[in-house]
């Protein structure tokens, strides 16, 4: 295998991991809780390492999992105790974990192969050259055998719990009355979380996890309404911007997962522009045309309320509306017949009286 | 023990921080935006690269500039999100704070490649390095944090009115908005002001545990920013003194260490809102309560034999309550230091103090029966079991008005007569039909 | 009652005394607001008069809180107008009290109840100046009126929901206004305070002064209130009580929704109020 291409797989194993489980985070708005976690489990990862004395993957998963835990155990007891607010409880929780690990890190930098700048932003470009040996036989790099079984969890977590996940995340209290145990789903998926945080510690660092975590399942939301589609948007974006992340670091030569960080910000702002339904642009010409069905609403809501013909003088100064809009509003009331003009002035019609009472009555019909 | 020049240098420039980051990371902290200035705190650093990058130097000023535009811009993006697009804040907080951290990184190893770029000492702004702090960053740093002050201290009274109640404040015409702003300048500026010493990754325990600390000790909007600036002082202090003396150790951690030690400690102990007093508070009144259970008990057994004062049985008693032996003996051996009771080897009685402070309770519970039964109308079988939590919380005051409110009422739901305060209950009358 | 009702009224309820009758408290027009592209409050058309007690009323969603903040001003309509006392909101600020939901504030904000009232009077202070001895004793004055002046220095989460309200009610009266726009203000309180927020609301009649409240109880519309405003999204109806809160109005206004009609309507057929309790006040 090349290397460009281990980084790739690597980095889209990684993205999609974070993708199944980032969705349910997003939907449930713990998205904090996973920038949490992922700095918090930084000094279960050193405490592994300093037990362990190598860099093996199952102490670091142990080790990790359960600073994971515990974060969120920590948040939660904070929380409770009635004297912090939740999300205070998050911005001193995960710093001091955070800083613990740091701390460990820089006293026993002799001892533990692992320095602040893979904590930030990993070594993925190491990932074809650290291979995992079994019996004297290479058996291809390491972290790719890693993530492959992060990956293959999450996808097994999210495949036999969906229905018990998705109905605790939109509806946690039936979810309860059906006996779908939604705490249960909770520390399953926060375990899942920490899983996945380790699995991609080494590959792009304690905080970037944060970007694979969050931005593509925040882009999937933005396009789709349901959940299905959205899991499967997100990982598809997770994998795109592994893929354009690594592109670009080779050209300008920079971090690979601070790249892959900024292509899934740059897929993030071009769905955030252009999506057709939740898109800025989108709803800017939603929101021109419902402007334009109220003025003229308005201006038949008016003329109906003063019970008399009024001057386009008078229009104009009553809604401080520009010559051209009072215009194109004035035009299309005429062209519909809900409003004639005569003498300068302008009139309700029938139609247009009719017109204002049905659309008045319709508001309250639409709200049941 | 004495300090060199530049550790004084040092030290002057982190207190500086850790008032300026206590103070308005109370602000932060009240208006639950604790983790807004995380991500305004990440979003600086791509500014600190790209103001490197146009300036090349190293000299502090221009990059506190970059980083305060990155930081304005990142706060704007959030709330746009928040208000232009369907994600809610935690996920609009979590793209803003991880994409512009992601370009940070992109920018600071493109930095470290260039020929200059290993100097650059830009390093130092992920977790802080106030070792590296000199005597014309300190004094920037000095500059901004008493901008910080003064500003707090003109827009005192509407900082707070913009914390406590938006809305009614812009009722009284007030410009919130603007306000608003104000905050988050004055946020930005904090997180600038930190990032040499604290850094970016953890700038927001800088802000907000301080805050969070101080919060515990004190009740007052002033006293509470007095609090929290000492605190982020002192904590700046003691953090710096301990990464110096700790083979190097960034400087951010220990700060954080620390700061979040006296977090603990105050939602331990702090007076009043301390957890440990809360236990312990808790642990007095469930004490007392099974004490005044006690005392009724063996007022209601007399009332059932028609003999106040009369002796009850050790094994009467437990079956009552389903409390054991042990227990019920420990029990009635303190309210027997008290005088209220007498015991001996068969059982217990009242004494006439006893007799008196039961009769009270066994007053409010029945008191309180016919309160619940007439005025909110629940039916009979539902009224005993508020009772008898009622019965241990109401004041004398409240009472005295529930009696009055009621009517003076003889007898309970249940057609037993209610006691009254001195001498006995009003002997039973078949005429007075129960209330 | 207090120094703070004998105290001279807002600054032009000497001067427009006379035509006060003619002239409505509130009077909107036209108004119709929409929040995004959803609207909350449709052609909506009343005049409100000075010198009563009025309810709102309608059921969730109806645009009761809207069509209070728009009469503050905090809302921009999409059409419409509102005016008070005759004139546009911006210049009458210091003549509206406000009264917003309890629940619309974090009563773990570490302050007192005095500090609450005393923000009543941040209006007349200006930008700088902090609230001095002349402030606080007026803000005590009408903590006396709501008869919770021993609660001044406790701080606000220490007080029960009932008081919290009452502070809330004080600090509006600290505003010393001519018009009180409350939200809702005896949601979620005890009985107690129940009376005592009527007996206010009473007095401040009697003094002139105007309350428009959002009110939720239907059974206590017609025992409480002069006035009613019947509202959902449109305007239903508004007038008298006794003319307008009528079951057929009701029924207009709360559609189809059978279980509120019926109590209503047993409630409208018994004569006066039946007496309603909360949670009792807490030590």
């Amino acid at each position: 295998m090349s290397p460009a291409l281990v980084i790739i797989l690597v980095g889209s194993l990684v993205a999609a991991s974070c993708a199944l489980v980032g969705s349910f985070l997003v939907l449930r708005k713990m998205a904090l809780v996973g920038d949490a976690i992922s700095h918090a489990v930084l000094p279960g990862i050193v405490i592994a390492f300093l037990l362990s004395g190598s860099r093996a993957s199952l102490p670091m998963l142990v080790g990790a999992g359960a600073f994971g835990v515990l974060t969120v155990l920590l948040v939660e007891l904070f929380h409770k105790t009635g004297r912090l607010h939740e999300d205070a409880s998050i911005g001193v929780v995960f710093p001091v974990l955070f800083s613990f690990g740091v701390l460990l890190i820089s006293r026993y930098a002799n001892q533990v192969d692992l320095d602040l700048d893979c904590v930030l932003y990993g070594e993925i470009a190491y990932a074809p050259w650290d291979q995992l040996k079994l019996a004297g036989q290479l058996l291809g790099p390491k972290a790719l055998w890693l993530n492959g079984l992060v990956f293959a969890v999450n996808l097994l977590f999210v495949g036999l719990c969906y229905k018990e996940l998705k109905l605790g995340t939109f509806d946690p209290e039936l979810a309860a009355a059906l006996g779908f145990a939604p705490t249960l789903m909770h520390y399953l998926l926060m375990g899942s979380v920490s899983l996945t945080v380790v699995g991609a510690f080494e590959s792009v660092g304690a905080i970037l996890v944060v970007a694979m975590l969050v931005v593509p399942p925040a882009t999937a939301y933005l396009l789709t309404e349901r959940l299905s589609r959205m899991i499967a948007l997100a990982m598809a974006f997770g994998v795109a911007s592994a893929i354009a992340g690594y592109g670009l670091a080779r050209w300008i030569d920079a971090s690979i997962a601070g790249a892959i960080g900024v292509a899934a910000g740059g897929f993030f702002l071009l769905t955030f522009l252009l999506s057709p339904r939740h898109g800025l642009i989108a709803k800017a010409l939603r929101h021109r045309r419902l402007s334009e069905a109220t003025a003229e609403q308005m201006l038949l809501l008016h003329l109906k309320a003063e019970g008399q013909g009024l001057s386009r003088e008078h229009l104009g100064r009553r809604f401080g509306w520009s010559e051209p809009r009072l215009e194109a509003t004035l035009t299309a009331l005429t062209q519909r017949g809900h409003a004639r003009r005569d003498n300068g002035k302008c009139y309700l019609t029938e139609s247009g009286a009719r017109f204002i009472e049905a659309t008045g009555q319709e508001l309250i019909r639409d709200r049941g | 023990m004495s300090l060199s020049y530049s550790a004084q240098v040092v030290l002057a420039g982190v207190s500086l921080l850790g008032v300026a980051g206590g103070v308005v990371g109370s602000f932060a902290l009240l208006r639950r935006q604790s983790l807004l200035s995380d991500a305004l705190a990440h979003a600086a650093l791509p500014g600190v690269c790209v103001a490197f990058l146009l300036t090349e130097s190293k000299s502090s000023l221009p990059l506190l500039v970059g980083a305060l535009v990155s930081g304005l811009l990142g706060t704007l993006a959030v709330t746009t999100l928040v208000r232009r697009s369907r994600l809610k804040a935690d996920s609009a907080i979590g793209v803003v704070l991880s994409v512009f951290f992601a370009l940070g990184i992109v920018l600071l190893t493109r930095i470290q490649k260039l020929p200059l770029g290993n100097q650059s000492g830009l390093d130092k702004y992920l977790f802080g390095q106030a070792a590296t702090l000199m005597p014309r960053d300190v004094a920037t740093i000095g500059a901004l944090t008493a901008v910080v002050l003064l500003l707090v201290a003109f827009f005192y009274k509407e900082l707070k009115l913009l914390c406590f109640d938006r809305e009614f404040g812009a009722s009284l015409g007030w410009p919130m908005r603007r306000i608003e702003l104000l905050l988050v300048f004055l946020l930005v500026t904090v997180v600038v002001v930190g990032l040499q010493a604290v850094g970016v990754v953890l700038m927001v325990a800088a802000l907000i545990t301080p805050a969070a600390a101080a919060r515990q000790w004190t009740d007052r909007l002033s006293t509470l920013l007095l609090l929290a600036a000492a605190i982020g002082g002192g904590v700046g202090v003691a953090g710096t003194l301990i990464s110096a003396s700790w083979a190097n150790a960034p400087t951010g951690p220990a700060i954080v260490v620390v700061s979040s030690a006296v977090l603990v400690v105050s939602l331990l102990f702090a007076p009043r809102r301390g957890l440990v007093w809360a236990r312990l508070r808790a642990r007095a009144l469930a004490r007392r309560i099974r004490r005044e259970n006690l005392l009724k008990d063996l007022y209601l057994e007399g009332e059932r034999r028609a003999a106040p004062g009369a002796l009850v049985g050790w094994s009467d008693l437990m079956g009552q309550r389903g409390q054991g032996r042990r227990r019920l003996s420990a029990l009635a051996r303190s309210l027997a230091a008290s005088g209220l009771l007498a015991r001996g080897s068969e059982g217990v009685r009242l004494t006439a103090e006893g007799e008196a402070a039961a009769r009270e309770l066994v007053r409010r519970h029945r008191l309180w029966e016919v309160y619940l039964a007439r005025r909110l109308e629940l039916p009979l079988d539902h009224v005993h079991r508020d009772a008898e939590v009622m019965e241990h919380a109401l004041t004398e005051s409240a009472v005295a008005e529930l009696e009055e409110l009621l009517g003076w009422p003889e007898r309970d739901p249940h057609g037993r007569p209610i006691p009254r305060r001195q001498g006995l209950a009003a002997p039973p009358s078949p005429l007075r039909g129960a209330a | 009652m207090s120094l703070a009702l004998e105290a001279p009224l807002a600054p032009a309820a000497s001067s427009t005394a006379a035509p006060a009758l003619l002239e409505p408290a509130i009077e909107i027009h036209d108004l119709t607001v929409a929040y995004g592209t959803q609207p909350v409050l449709w052609d909506v058309d009343v005049a409100l008069p000075e010198g009563r007690l009025i309810a709102i009323v309608g059921p969730n969603g109806a645009g009761k809180s809207t069509l209070l903040k728009a009469s503050l001003g905090l809302v921009t309509p999409l059409t419409g107008w509102v005016k008070v006392f005759g004139g546009p909101v911006a210049e009458r600020r210091s003549w509206i009290g406000y009264v917003p939901q309890r629940e619309s504030v974090d009563w773990d904000f570490p302050t007192s109840a005095l500090d609450v009232v005393t923000m009543g009077l941040y209006g007349g202070l200006g930008w700088f100046r902090r609230p001095g001895k002349a402030q606080r004793e007026r803000a005590l004055a009408c903590l006396e009126q709501v008869g919770i002046e021993d609660l001044a220095h406790r701080q606000i989460s220490q007080l029960s929901g009932g008081q919290q309200q009452r502070v809330f009610l004080a600090r509006a009266l600290a505003q010393d206004a001519r018009l009180y726009l409350m939200d809702e203000p005896f949601a979620g309180v005890d009985a107690t305070t129940e009376r005592a927020i009527l007996g206010l609301l009473q007095q401040l009649r009697r003094d002139g002064r105007t309350v428009v409240a959002v009110h939720h109880d239907l059974q206590t519309v017609s025992e409480y209130f002069d006035h009613v405003v019947l509202l959902n999204l449109r305007l239903v109806a508004a007038g008298p009580v006794e003319t307008t809160f009528t079951p057929e109005n009701l029924q207009r206004t709360y559609g189809g929704r059978l279980t509120v009609l019926s109590q209503t309507a047993e409630s409208l057929l018994r004569s006066g109020g039946r007496p309603r309790l909360g949670d009792e006040e807490r030590p």
